[in-house]
């Protein structure tokens, strides 16, 4: 199986044509329902703790904007290429869908090395882990973000490989669609994170 | 046979029921069914609308499911198929209304001892406010207003409004003395505020009502009604400057060994609980009885001896996991010992 | 459609066998799998509830020391609801959800096995701190400060911490299974209004875990932060809040007892109308009120928190919330007792449980609106009052219910009946017992005795009640033995259950040959009304009308990746620990085999007509 063009034997929506492809996208639909929840509880306990910061930094002082926000359009515009790579799909055009899949996680691995360097930054700063409750909040719940984030470049990544080798198939399309409302759910959250922790912080 | 079947378990019921409601009402110091304060009566009211409401529940489903049970068994050889029913809308809006007005009835009592027993009187110049500390495994009782702190038994006034501030120095514990009112949890790091009453004198058994620990079974205090002016000699008596033990040796082990963490009259630490007048409390370390079984609550300066060199010889013994070293640990000879306790059980409060 | 579907191998002999049971993605199986290990650490909570009454059987009592009792109720609780209650349920809902709906699996196979598996190593970790010496003893609801390490430094808290999470894993994992499965495979013509009940209840339960789980999960992660990286959730001197625990647990753990009711709702619904040999009664207003209650089961949490100090208004709003939800469950009860009125009531052992479960919840459910009065419940609050009740619906109603599936459906499972007479004892001697343990506790707690107490002083009016219910404890566990004997007893008789061996099946499970053959359906039937298979039976058919031709039988292939997953998870769970090394090792291997499994895709095997043949189709 070539990863190229595999024109006339796919249907037009390739990742709900069989039972499974359905099954798969209906499944993680519902994890999603539940991540959901994970994520509203540890929004609840960073919103508890927003103003214990004991010695620590408080959010006004830490947080940066200007790179916050280029994160932030580093994530939406990888939303926006990963929503072009199911419109190929359904063009069943492989190259360029593998292409913008290979574009969206490159712009998940810039968000992520950011928040790598602004945690970085936050430690040095006296905002750590273990500093006070709000630092313990503000790591688990932007830190399990990033995590999410992470294991979606790997698992993205392990599909681009896939269908190099395999090619577009009704079996390999549900694992395509699947991530890519991943990788739009995470956004949603950052979009969250975004406004609750760092917009609400400066305020 | 089949009767027998639902006869069997609505006569078995019906004697477990019986039982224990013979033995209902309880200790008038202890038990909620036996309510010896306003707060505490209220509360017995609104179980006992609920108890009416839930009875009748009770008996019309039972009654209805024994009728059913016996009505319609299966007779031998029938084997017709029954009558096949969706159901019935009116009944399902019967079943439905009479059980939200029920809940009604309920409800409104509810609603308005919430309120009631969120009263705060903290700030009213009648109240007396007392801040119980719970600790792992005894109950500190500061009184603001009079600038005294006690340990284990809880003195008031009856008839006053008695204000609570409550919290916890180390884990969850909760402040429950049944028979006066409910609990509420002494958290660490938050304070709970409550009221309670107690219109007659006497002695209530006070319980810690949250897991906190090897010893919460043992974490029990007493809460003593006396009238108003009883209540003014106590806080006189505990005001009044420390007695220390006669014997020069034994004061110099008691100042030297307890008062590092203990208090008594104006001198001391109070890191653990108060001494002050511990030979007119009912217990010592809150569950070794200081009375006869021929006169409750009536103190026997014997007894109390006794209690103190228990605790003192094994502290872990009496109260697995409590913060106290045992006399081993403090290198406290015999000697020292038995005149400590001899000096702490005749270290009486002359109040009531 | 699959493109390359090969032949499973099979192994011969004992190993043979061992591997299969290992590698099964069959919910048949799984669903043995689950009854096995439930009832396993069911005997485990059931020895130390046995524990727990001996020592309080008569005041000052020393049979265990006061740390020994902390850590034995700790467990008790944990163990019975998470290792033994829930797993149940899953079994009966793996053996009973797809026959019901005419569907030949899951919709997610390997993802069963997944969810048994890593229940199972997260119920093992927790059970070896028995072993270890470390065991949890800040009880199942584990609160702040008393479970941090400043109060709890042995690794007790933490097995509890990581055994729950990896077990949880499970839980959700089968609450989403299922709800895709009750949602995309139902059989053509099986409208939801057509479901059985029990579908419907493990539906609306599946639900209900997949809400309620994560917010558990983040309490443990956070729990385990604070333990082991030295985080600060609930540490007050560094601004944490004890209570937010308390929030998170019960915004988790009020959903969780539905999740544990609300199959037992649906066994009643189908056993009580199977042996009056009537259509449920009220079949809509039943799902309603299941949905009901459920929406309403998530706004009620802090009615475990009336103590904690919320104030009036949270008190007065969760008071009504909470007495709102027993309108539809009294709405459940009168539908059942109408069920069963104009009808004609066998009283099979299965029938008994279910017909003894309706008083005793009923029980259960009226002291619940008794705690659900906030100004009341300052009195009943961490006394035997709310021992009692939780023991009522749960033991009383849950258990009972449990019982009453297993009865019915154990013909199903292994072709074979249990045995009448012994069925028929363990329902006495059970619910005697039962009765005798937890009636007198309403009553310890009016007078004056709080709950978790290691034991209790003398001349307090508790003595007596407390050896009743003892003695009440030792009965039960005698009907449990019972039962047991029943279990081996059968499972020596030879294989003759008929497919619809109760004679008056109406759902469609009872259609097949007993035990399911491997694919269930050899043709997918064609779903006419509710009550599929009665109404087939009622118009003098034999069979269910088939929804297509006879054919190939594509199946799953069974994969030993589930157990590895579990396992590097149960590795992990001990590296969190002990050694963070290990922990990396245990997730790479959990996430290698997550690897392995996309990358080689499954395409099954199938089952060709001439071997469904030879599996025996035999007619009604």
């Amino acid at each position: 199986m070539s990863a190229h063009e595999h024109a006339g034997a796919l249907p037009p929506e390739p990742e709900k044509a069989t039972l499974e492809g359905r099954n798969k996208i209906l499944g993680f639909w519902l994890f999603l329902g539940a991540e959901t929840v994970l994520f509203g509880t540890l929004f609840s306990a960073y919103l508890a703790f927003r103003n214990s910061t004991l010695d620590g930094p408080k959010p006004e002082e830490l947080f940066q904007l200007p790179m916050t926000f280029i994160m932030t359009v580093a994530l939406l515009v990888s939303s926006l290429t990963s929503v072009f790579a199911v419109q190929a799909m359904h063009r069943h055009k492989t190259g360029p869908m593998l292409g913008w899949m290979a574009v969206t996680i490159a712009l998940g691995a810039v968000f992520l090395g950011l928040e790598i360097y602004e945690f970085n930054e936050y430690a040095h700063e006296g905002h750590r882990f273990t500093t006070s409750a709000f630092s313990s909040a503000f790591y688990s719940l932007v830190g399990f973000h990033g995590g999410h984030v992470a294991f979606g470049i790997l698992w993205i990544g392990l599909l681009i490989l896939q269908i190099l080798r395999k090619g577009l198939t009704v079996v390999t399309a549900p694992k395509v669609y699947v991530s890519a409302i991943y990788w739009h759910f995470i956004d949603v959250v950052w979009v969250f994170i975004f406004t609750v922790v760092y917009l609400m912080g400066k305020v | 046979m089949n009767r027998w079947h639902a006869g069997k378990k609505f006569a078995l019921a019906l004697l477990f029921g019986l039982i224990p409601l013979l033995a209902a009402c309880g200790r008038a110091d202890l038990s909620v069914l036996n309510p010896q304060g306003p707060v505490a009566a209220r509360q017995f009211d609104v179980l006992m609308v609920s108890v009416g409401i839930m009875t009748l529940v009770v008996v019309v489903v039972f009654v209805l499911m024994v009728y059913v049970l016996v009505r319609f068994r299966r007779r031998k050889g029938d084997n017709s198929i029954p009558k096949q029913v969706e159901g019935n809308h009116k009944l399902e809006i019967i079943w439905t209304v009479i059980p939200i007005i029920l809940l009604i009835i309920l409800a409104v009592p509810t609603v308005g001892a919430v309120s009631k027993f969120a009263e705060d009187y903290w700030e009213d110049p009648n109240a007396v406010q007392v801040r119980v500390t719970a600790y792992q495994y005894w109950w500190e009782f500061e009184y603001p207003q009079y600038g005294i702190t006690t340990a284990q038994e809880l003195v008031v006034p009856v008839g006053k409004k008695i204000a609570f501030e409550l919290v916890a120095g180390d884990v969850k514990h909760s402040f429950w003395i049944p028979a006066i009112g409910g609990k509420m949890d002494n958290n660490p790091g938050l304070t709970n505020r409550k009221y309670l009453e107690f219109p007659t004198p006497g002695v209530y058994r006070g319980k810690c009502a949250e897991l906190c620990g090897p010893s919460h079974a043992y974490m029990d205090f007493k809460a003593k009604a006396v009238d108003s002016a009883s209540f003014d000699r106590w806080v006189a008596a505990m005001q009044g400057p420390a007695v220390l033990p006669e014997d020069e040796n034994i004061r110099e082990a008691f100042v030297s060994k307890c008062l590092t963490c203990h208090a008594v009259g104006d001198q001391g630490s109070p890191i653990g609980p108060n001494l002050t007048g511990i030979g007119s409390r009912v217990t010592v370390a809150g569950i070794l009885f200081n009375d006869t079984p021929e006169q409750e609550y009536v103190v026997d300066p014997a007894k109390v001896e006794e209690n103190i060199k228990t605790w003192l010889a094994d502290t872990q013994d009496v109260k697995p996991g409590n913060m106290m070293p045992s006399a081993g640990d403090l290198q406290l000879t015999q000697e020292q010992i038995d005149g400590i306790a001899k000096y702490l059980a005749n270290y009486r409060l002359d109040y009531e | 459609m699959a493109a390359h579907a090969h032949t499973v191998k099979r192994y011969p002999g004992f190993w043979g066998w061992l591997w299969d049971w290992l590698t099964t993605v069959d919910h048949k199986k799984i669903g043995i799998l689950y009854l096995v290990a439930g009832g396993f650490f069911f005997v485990i909570g059931g020895i130390e509830a046995l524990f727990i009454r001996l020592q309080l059987i008569r005041p000052l009592n020393d049979f265990v020391s006061e740390d020994t009792f902390n850590e034995i109720i700790t467990m008790h609780g944990t163990t019975m609801i998470f290792l033994a209650a829930m797993p149940i349920i899953f079994a009966l809902m793996n053996a009973v959800v797809p026959l019901q709906i005419g569907a030949r699996d899951v919709a997610f196979p390997f993802v069963n096995a997944l969810g048994f598996w890593t229940f199972f190593f997260g119920g093992l970790l927790l059970n070896i701190a028995w072993l270890t010496g470390e065991v949890p003893d800040a009880g199942w609801t584990a609160y702040p400060p008393l479970s941090t390490t400043a109060y709890s430094s042995h690794h007790g808290v933490d097995y509890f911490v990581l055994g729950l999470q990896i077990s949880g894993i499970g839980s959700l994992l089968g609450g989403i299974n299922f709800m895709a499965t009750i949602i995309n495979l139902r059989a053509p013509g099986m409208t939801f209004m057509r479901m059985p009940m029990f579908t419907w209840a493990s539906f609306i339960t599946s639900a209900l875990i997949v809400f309620a789980f994560p917010a558990l999960t983040v309490g443990l992660v956070a729990m385990m932060f604070d333990r082991i990286f030295a985080a600060n959730f609930f540490d007050v001197n560094a601004g944490g809040n004890i209570v937010l625990w308390e929030h998170i647990f019960w915004l988790f753990g009020h959903p969780e007892v539905y999740i544990l009711i609300l199959p037992a709702f649906g066994i009643i619904s189908e056993v009580i109308s199977t042996f009056s040999r009537k259509r449920l009664f009220g079949y809509s207003t039943m799902v309603f009120a299941t949905i009901l209650i459920a929406f309403l089961g998530f706004m009620v949490w802090a009615h475990h928190m009336f103590t904690t100090g919320l104030g009036p208004v949270a008190n007065a709003i969760f008071s009504i919330a909470t007495m709102a939800i027993a309108v539809p469950t009294g709405i459940k009860v009168f539908n059942w007792l109408l069920t069963m009125w104009g009808g004609s009531i066998r009283f099979t052992a299965a029938n008994l449980f279910a017909i003894g479960f309706i008083p005793t919840f009923v029980m259960g459910g009226v002291t619940g609106v008794m705690l659900a009065s906030a100004p009341a419940d300052f009195q009943y609050h961490d006394s035997y009052f709310v021992v009692a009740h939780f023991h009522y619906t749960i033991v009383g109603g849950l258990v009972t219910g449990l019982f009453a599936g297993i009865h019915y459906w154990w013909p199903k499972m292994f072709g074979r009946m249990l045995h009448e007479g012994l069925g028929k004892l363990t329902f006495w001697t059970y619910m005697i017992g039962f009765h005798l343990t937890f009636f007198v506790q309403h009553f310890l707690g009016l007078l004056g005795m709080p709950r978790r107490v290691a034991t209790y002083l003398p001349n307090q009016g508790f003595d007596t009640m407390n050896l009743v219910s003892t003695i009440g404890a030792i009965l039960m566990a005698f009907g449990i033995l019972v039962f047991i004997i029943n279990v081996v007893v059968t499972s020596l008789k030879p294989r003759h259950a008929t497919n619809d061996p109760w004679e008056d099946g109406r759902t469609l499970e009872w259609a097949i040959p007993s035990p399911a053959p491997e694919y269930n359906f050899k043709q997918i039937p064609l779903i006419r009304g509710l009550d599929a298979w009665w109404k087939e039976k009622m118009e003098g058919n034999k069979e269910m009308k088939p929804a297509e031709p006879v054919g190939p039988i594509h199946m799953p292939s069974p994969s030993i990746l589930p157990f590895i997953m579990s396992v590097g998870l149960f590795i992990s769970g001990f590296g969190f620990m002990y050694n963070l090394v290990v922990a990396g090792i245990g997730l790479a291997i959990t996430l290698m085999c997550m690897m392995l499994r996309s990358v080689f895709d499954d395409h099954g095997y199938h089952i060709e007509p001439e071997e469904q043949k030879k599996k025996g189709e035999v007619p009604a």
